[in-house]
């Protein structure tokens, strides 16, 4: 009578452990296991895996959705944002890229933020509490921004927030990792709280929009065209990422005007 | 909300879940979801129909093959996973174990398995999502298995029995 029991393959075993094969056959495998201990064993030892894995992770997928995941935000942040990442995507897709390429953009720069991050909020935090001495060169020297820009090697515009309320102090020059120096500009509003917009050369990938928040600290970070930029201030996200968009409006309003023979040169080039 | 969102939206605790298990890491993971919505909503032109879902554990696992890659181009940062042996104790060691051990799996088999396991993704789901034919995830998931079994019998031998 065994003879002519049907083999079971480890496929098959796997397909009864993972629930994919069909009734019938499930009692064939089980027959199988009764007379075949060792495969028993294995069946049993994936099966403890699964309910190991599933105990461990199972639980996240119950979490309430943080907010960062909000899709109307993400697709707004997505509009104003990466007009240069649609530049991008149209890049990559002309070199023949495939989706991995497009998402490696997008990723690398998820670890220079946490650096560049730190800087800005390190900075933030000392500076902010100075009543005295916020900044080292005030708004209506006209060398502040000739200075930074030159110091930083990269033609900054002054952010201008004063539609937001956000009156300009000052700023001033940080060292940064790898030698490169930052600019921080700090900003005050009408009850005393104060913003910093820091910026500096970082040869990571383009990033989207990114929030985070340490406490009563949020910052708005991205990169682009090789320079990171950190917006901060009081963790008042909405508030906070009208701040970022206001700079990164004028930054790149900036950079279109003093790029377009650039572009336009680059773009006869991928044509042909 | 179109419908395409609403897919997308429903997929959000999943993506969350699976992110978890393959970076083992909060913040990296939801970075990491962060990444796959933002370049999904802007490439809904590329969307042809079919599962959403599959669709976006593609875009994920791919991020997440990047992400590994560039990982591996940096010079290692990453703490010393096996430093704190004093762990395999207590009420958490079973989940340490087998986050260990998926973390010794190569990333091919770690997806296959959890897209199997913990997503319930079909074989030939994941297939498509992996770009592979059956066989071969058939293949990434029995190493993976066999892997895992070998790993946890080698670690706690006094305890192998527990069940």
């Amino acid at each position: 009578m065994v003879d002519r029991e049907p083999t079971v393959s480890e496929e098959e075993l796997h397909a009864y452990v993972d629930g994919q094969i069909a009734g019938g056959e499930c009692a064939v495998v089980e027959k199988w296991l009764e007379s075949h201990p060792e495969d028993a064993a294995r069946v049993a030892a994936w099966r403890a895996q699964a309910e190991a894995i599933r105990a461990r992770y199972g639980a996240v997928a119950s979490e309430p959705v943080p907010p960062r995941f909000d899709l109307d935000r993400l697709t707004r942040a997505n509009r104003k944002w990466p007009r240069l990442a649609a530049a991008a995507a149209l890049l990559a897709f002309l070199v023949g890229g495939t989706a991995g390429w497009l998402g490696r953009g997008a990723w690398e720069g998820a670890m220079p933020a946490r650096a560049v991050t730190t800087e800005a909020l390190d900075a933030h935090r000392l500076y902010i509490a100075e009543v005295r001495h916020p900044i080292e060169v005030k708004a209506g020297e006209s060398h502040l921004n000739p200075w930074l820009a030159r110091r930083i090697g990269y033609p900054l515009p002054t952010p201008d927030l004063d539609t937001l309320g956000l009156k300009l102090l000052g700023g001033r020059l940080l060292p940064g990792t790898s030698g490169r120096a930052a600019a921080l500009y700090m900003y005050e509003g009408s009850t005393g709280e104060r913003f910093t917009v820091y910026c500096r050369r970082d040869q990571a990938p383009q990033t989207a929009l990114r929030y985070r928040a340490t406490g009563p600290v949020g910052s708005f970070f991205w990169v682009d065209d090789d320079v990171a930029f950190v917006v901060s201030g009081p963790a008042d996200r909405a508030r906070l990422q009208k701040v970022a968009e206001t700079v990164y409006e004028q930054v790149e309003s900036h950079q279109r005007t003093s790029s377009t023979l650039r572009h336009l040169s680059d773009v006869r080039a991928v044509r042909r | 909300m179109s419908g395409f969102q609403q897919g997308i939206q429903a997929a959000i605790p999943a993506l969350r879940r699976y992110a978890r298990a393959l970076t083992r890491d909060g913040e990296t993971a939801d970075d990491l979801v962060q990444d796959t919505l933002v370049r999904a909503l802007r490439s809904e032109h590329l969307f042809h129909g079919g599962d959403i879902r599959s669709w976006l554990y593609t875009i994920l696992t791919n991020l997440n093959r990047n992400r590994l890659r560039s990982l591996a181009r940096r010079p290692a940062i990453t703490p010393i996973e096996d430093g704190d042996a004093a762990d395999s104790s207590g009420p958490e060691a079973g989940g340490r174990d087998i986050e260990r051990a998926l973390a010794a799996l190569v990333d091919d088999q770690r997806v296959a398995l959890l897209l199997v396991v913990l997503e319930g993704l079909t074989y030939r789901e994941v297939a498509e999502v992996q770009g592979v034919p059956i066989g071969t995830v058939m293949s990434r998931l029995a190493r993976a298995r066999a892997q895992i079994r070998a790993y946890l019998d080698g670690e706690r031998p006094p305890l192998r029995r527990v069940k």
